[in-house]
């Protein structure tokens, strides 16, 4: 049994001069993974950046686990169970891979007060998170940042995971890597808002999909049928399947 | 600091050299790079919070200035105050009264800073150019609030017996002053790296330096860690006064306006929001200015404009700049 856990509503976000999301709205059910999809320029990183008030929403209602979001600062959005995993990763390349995980335990003071049971379960899930743990992160190269990112979104539980574009410039086993991922920490409990081009991951993990265009939503629903509708695929995304 | 980049480290050795060959005096070269760290360290106790004000807020605080002032003369009123025990031969009794004045010129610094903060900078926020205007107003207001206070004439500060004098090592005169300068910089820097390494806030700091954005999407206020940060660096600004006012033994109320140029030198060789970089920028600025005023005095006027020319061609961000902001 599924029930809402994000719901956008008429959601209106501007930036300068310019009016990116036009009166969104879409709904992100609890302990799936929602997809965000739609072409270059819809407002899919501008819909995550909203909702964690990075760009705070000019109108409309943000609701997360019933509570009305909108308006809120970014720090207060997130200690409500929201991890945020931007398109760029966010990771500190001065500090040291523990020292970007003990940022995001808040809990805790020093490494090692971390939870190290849960520890152990995020360094089974990404293994280059153990691997570089006292390496500085910058030095790592893109797959492994993604896995720090990922990691360090999920070192303390969270309710919901925006995640933008994780697979972008990553090689495939990276990827497979990430799916796996993904799909455990559904089964933990945690439900994944994501944006993602790479069709072949979002099919993997996808339960529902939303699509956008020009800030608003054209299409929702589950993910098995969005992929077999070519026309959809066509329309929105621009995309046509190989036979 | 990056630990693989040691290249502008060797920028100290290098000018340590030319400046001996051009000396040509041993004695001289000795007293003068003593001299010339220890000014450092002073600059460095004032610029260090200052750079981190800078890379973390993204502030350009003109203002700055006005709390090397404030600690200078709330020092000096310490001292005026507990005169007969700072001129005490007893280091402890007068050691005590250094301390004192320490702490009034910490704490009054600090609390300036934060109204500073909220009533001058805090609307301000993402506008450099309103940034320089109105902390450039605030400095010349508190210029003139600190000439009301303590009015316009020049003040004496009196070393206290234990800190006057030279300590001869090998014909090398070393002023106690100068020691005792350096120990407060070591001490200001081992602080800073401890709390920037060993501590969760200092983590904090650093991480807010590089994406202020993220640190929020952790869920930290980075707005209480900024006034914090603010109060912090104003707080060292006074600490350093009080050395200046020492080093220099008179107080006027434009120390701060005139140590301003010298601190924004240093943090820009030094990278912004770094304090190792500040250091080394701090040291290279001092020894540079003494050795000018030896070699040729004319020189000195514009000798660390010249320095911070020729590294910034060399390094456009600095010798150790923080990572780019996100």
């Amino acid at each position: 049994m599924t029930d809402t856990l994000l719901e956008l509503d008429n959601v209106h976000t501007h930036i300068g001069l310019y009016h990116i999301l036009q009166g969104l709205g879409f709904r992100a059910q609890r302990n799936r993974i929602t997809l965000l999809l739609g072409r270059n320029g819809a407002g899919k990183t501008t819909t995550l950046r909203t909702i964690m008030g990075l760009w705070p929403a000019s109108a409309g209602r943000i609701s997360f686990a019933g509570a009305d979001i909108a308006g809120r600062s970014t720090s207060a959005i997130s200690r409500l169970g929201i991890a945020y995993v931007p398109e760029n990763m966010g990771i500190f390349p001065d500090l040291s891979v523990k020292q970007n995980m003990l940022l995001a335990a808040r809990k805790a003071a020093r490494a090692a007060d971390m939870d190290q049971q849960r520890l152990e379960w995020i360094f089974g899930l990404f293994p280059a998170v153990h691997q570089f743990w006292n390496k500085p992160a910058g030095k790592l190269s893109g797959g492994q940042k993604q896995m720090v990112a990922m990691a360090r979104a999920i070192v303390e539980p969270r309710q919901l995971l925006l995640i933008d574009e994780p697979s972008k410039g990553l090689a495939p086993a990276i990827v497979n890597n990430m799916a796996e991922a993904m799909l455990k920490l559904k089964e933990s409990g945690a439900s994944i808002l994501l944006v993602e081009q790479n069709l072949q991951l979002a099919r993997e993990v996808g339960d529902e999909v939303a699509i956008i265009d020009a800030g608003r939503l054209v299409h929702a629903g589950p993910a098995d049928e969005c992929f077999a509708r070519e026309d959809l695929l066509k329309t929105h995304l621009g995309l046509t399947l190989c036979p | 600091m990056s630990r693989s980049d040691l290249t502008p480290l060797a920028l100290l050795p290098v000018l340590m050299g030319c400046a001996y060959l051009a000396i040509g005096n041993p004695i001289a070269w000795l007293t003068l790079t003593i001299a010339g760290v220890a000014m450092g360290m002073i600059i460095f106790t004032i610029a260090s919070g200052m750079t981190i004000v800078f890379g973390l807020m993204d502030v350009l605080n003109f203002g700055q200035g006005v709390f090397i002032t404030i600690g200078a003369y709330l020092s000096a009123t310490v001292f005026a105050a507990l005169s007969g025990h700072l001129v005490s031969p007893d280091p402890g009794e007068a050691g005590l009264v250094i301390l004192l004045a320490i702490a009034a010129a910490v704490v009054g610094a600090g609390l300036s800073g934060l109204i500073f903060e909220r009533l001058l900078v805090e609307p301000v926020y993402g506008d450099h150019l309103m940034q320089i205007l109105v902390t450039t107003g605030g400095l010349i207001v508190g210029e003139e609030i600190i000439k009301i206070i303590w009015g316009v004439q020049q003040v004496n500060v009196t070393l206290p017996p234990f800190l006057s004098g030279a300590v001869v090592i090998a014909d090398v005169a070393i002023e106690r002053y100068r020691i005792f300068a350096f120990m407060v910089g070591a001490l200001v820097f081992l602080s800073q790296y401890l709390v920037f390494t060993r501590t969760k806030t200092g983590l904090l700091i650093r991480a807010g330096v590089h994406d202020r954005e993220m640190v929020e999407a952790l869920g930290y206020g980075v707005r209480r860690l900024f006034v914090a940060t603010f109060v912090a660096g104003c707080a060292l600004a006074g600490l350093g006064g009080v050395m200046w006012g020492l080093y220099q033994q008179t107080l006027v109320p434009q120390i701060g306006s005139q140590m301003n140029v010298l601190v924004f030198i240093v943090i820009i060789i030094g990278g912004l929001g770094s304090t190792g970089g500040a250091l080394l920028g701090a040291i290279l600025v001092g020894v540079c200015a003494n050795y000018a005023s030896f070699i040729e005095p004319k020189v000195a006027l514009f000798s660390n404009i010249a320095l911070m020319t020729m590294i910034l061609l060399w390094r456009p961000n600095g010798l150790y700049p923080a990572s780019a902001r996100s």
